[in-house]
């Protein structure tokens, strides 16, 4: 299979605080609103350099929303940076209503999603935060697998006009993608070619799936692997084209089975170009505290489950 | 406030007849399809004409930034019959398509939106507590453009109840939004009844100011002098590091007897007699649409 080296592990919201700033340098448009979370979102570059472009707006999220909604009219985009839980089921409605249905530039921009922001526990662990997002009209949802691609994908929304959610999260991963790569928004990666089944991973769960296409291998599968980090619009060419090679799918997401990137996959596969798809995905239960590996391996979130779930999926072509 | 006196109270005249027509808009569009807002929406009239035909810098030739001009934000979306009323009546569409309010493929839609394209609407609204945020959002902006207008917003009393609004309260005066002003419809009704008697508000003036706006009081808001005298001051006022709230008086159904000044007109249309007799007490003064 092709190799993919980590380069050194780092946090993926290290990559939107570097893309932030990178952005602040190049786009004087690009303003930035916290809600006392500046260092957990790795916002402190862009406030220190650019203070008069950085709003800090105390624990109050809902406000957040409505006050970046309102930068946009005339002219600004504005990132807004919490948690994935306090950017989206608290502000669902001002989501809603002052962002997406009023066509606002906002993007809204999230860390500590999914289980492995760890020993918080359940009250922290947004599982539902995609498929929230995915369903309101017109919002693109992005959630990105390593720091690099974080930061290229912060860069690059700023081009789209349109309000986006983008997913990202705490621990430190394996950063493994290009640091000089292109992001195209809903345009998956294929980071394997393979023949026997597609596995469609994305976040965290994309170097998990080399993982366990690693070990399909060795067990004498041959399997596709592709980085889906734009869960809407979702690239259906490039995941119709695979699965008509392969004739079946396992889809990982650190989220909710309900609502997630594989219900999105399942749809398409309906529609389109029925076959047999596994999840591995949490099944609708709330998470825990623990250590992400410990979360992650509870409930069924690693490469020995992306394995599994591709044995299942063969199995049943 | 002797110039103010000569130069804007010389249009008193026109604008109480504006309201006047206003008024009858209102009315036949909520009888029109039998749903909406009037109550809330004619309490509210003496101020938005004021706003739309004297006080506000604005250009009905509609563009989003409204880069250099004076922004309104409707936040209590329901009382959009007078919104749309104004907006058509100083030139941001023909008054025929106050017609097509609530009604299949309208621009109207019950509650103002953007998504439609109508000119005059910068944000969705309806969902109570938001304007104020947003209104702060392009305050904001305002600022970082050095552009010199000013942002108004509306909000209803009851709306105060929504917790997003004292987020916003506390966020403008800490921040130094000095170039808005929100006014508030103390009106004193919402669905459920009074405000004393649904979730009393206290003294609104006082909680505004213990967030550290600067606060003014408009104690009749359906006189127009007196709505026009409160604007022009609230203007004044403007630049000195706070923003403005205004505390503004209105009597619920104002103009039309038998809906004044009761909850029960907040979101029911008259029928055939009671609108014969509503636009029996309004002059019709502009040509009905």
């Amino acid at each position: 299979m092709t190799e993919y080296t980590n380069q050194g592990s780092k946090d993926t919201r290290s990559g939107f605080g570097a893309g932030l700033l990178e952005l602040g340098q190049t786009n004087p448009n690009v303003v930035a609103l916290c809600a006392d979370l500046t260092g957990s979102l790795k916002m402190g570059d862009f406030k220190d350099e650019f203070p008069d472009r950085f709003y800090q707006v105390g624990i109050a999220e809902a406000n957040m929303m409505g006050i970046a909604a309102g930068l946009t009219i005339g002219g600004k985009i504005p990132y807004t940076g919490t948690f994935a839980n306090f950017s989206t089921g608290r502000v669902y409605d001002q989501i809603r209503q002052s962002i997406a249905y009023s066509g606002k530039n906002v993007k809204i921009c999230a860390s500590h999603s999914g289980l492995t922001l760890g020993e918080d526990g359940a009250t922290h662990q947004i599982l539902e935060d995609i498929g929230l997002m995915k369903m309101l009209p017109g919002m693109t949802v992005i959630n990105t697998c390593d720091f690099n691609q974080t930061k290229a994908a912060t860069i690059a929304i700023a081009q789209h006009e349109g309000p986006v959610y983008l997913r990202f999260g705490r621990p430190k991963v394996p950063n493994f993608t290009d640091p000089d790569q292109t992001f195209e928004i809903g345009k998956a990666v294929v980071l394997n070619e393979g023949t026997d089944v597609t596995i469609i991973a994305t976040g965290h769960l994309v170097w998990k799936a080399l993982e366990a296409c690693r070990e399909l291998e060795d067990r004498g599968i041959s399997a596709e692997v592709i980085n889906v980090h734009t869960i809407k619009p979702l690239d259906e060419e490039t995941i119709l084209a695979s699965v008509e090679k392969t004739g079946c799918v396992v889809t990982a997401e650190e989220h909710q089975q309900n609502g997630g990137l594989g219900e999105s996959v399942g749809g398409l596969l309906v529609r389109k170009k029925p076959a047999p798809q596994q999840f591995v995905a949490v099944n609708d239960s709330f998470g825990e505290s623990g250590t992400p590996d410990q979360l992650l391996e509870k409930y069924g979130l690693n490469s020995e489950s992306i394995v599994a779930a591709a044995e299942a999926a063969i199995a049943r072509k | 406030m002797q110039r103010f006196y000569q130069e804007i109270m010389s249009n008193l005249e026109n604008l109480t007849q504006t309201a006047s027509q206003v008024r009858r808009d209102i009315v036949r569009m909520v009888h029109a399809v039998q749903s909406g807002h009037p109550g809330g929406s004619l309490g509210c009239t003496e101020f938005m004409v004021a706003l739309y035909f004297e006080i506000m810098n604005h250009n009905p030739d509609f563009n989003m930034d409204g880069e250099g001009e004076d922004l309104f934000f409707l936040s209590n979306g329901h009382i959009s019959p007078v919104f749309y009323s104004v907006l058509s009546r100083s030139g941001y569409f023909d008054k025929e398509e106050l017609g097509t309010f609530r009604k299949l493929d309208s621009r109207l839609q019950g509650h103002p939106t953007t998504h439609e394209g109508l000119p005059g609407v910068r944000v969705a609204s309806g969902s109570l507590g938001q304007g104020m945020s947003v209104a702060i959002g392009a305050a904001l902006t305002k600022k970082l453009n050095n552009d010199p207008g000013i942002v108004f917003t509306l909000h209803g009393d009851g709306e105060l109840q929504e917790g997003q609004i004292w987020e916003a309260a506390m966020f403008a005066p800490n921040h130094h939004v000095d170039n808005l002003i929100c006014t508030i419809d103390a009106n004193g009704q919402q669905i459920d009844g009074s405000t004393e008697e649904v979730m009393p508000l206290g003294d609104i003036g006082a909680k505004f100011e213990a967030f550290g706006w600067d606060v003014m009081h408009i104690e009749d808001g359906n006189n127009m002098s007196q709505v026009l005298e409160g604007l022009t001051e609230a203007k004044t006022r403007t630049g000195h590091g706070k923003p403005v709230l205004i505390v503004m008086r209105t009597s619920m159904g104002s103009g039309v007897d038998f809906m004044e000044g009761t909850h029960e007109w907040h979101g029911i249309a008259p029928n055939d007699e009671q609108l014969a007799s509503a636009l029996e007490q309004l002059e019709e003064t502009l040509g009905d649409y």
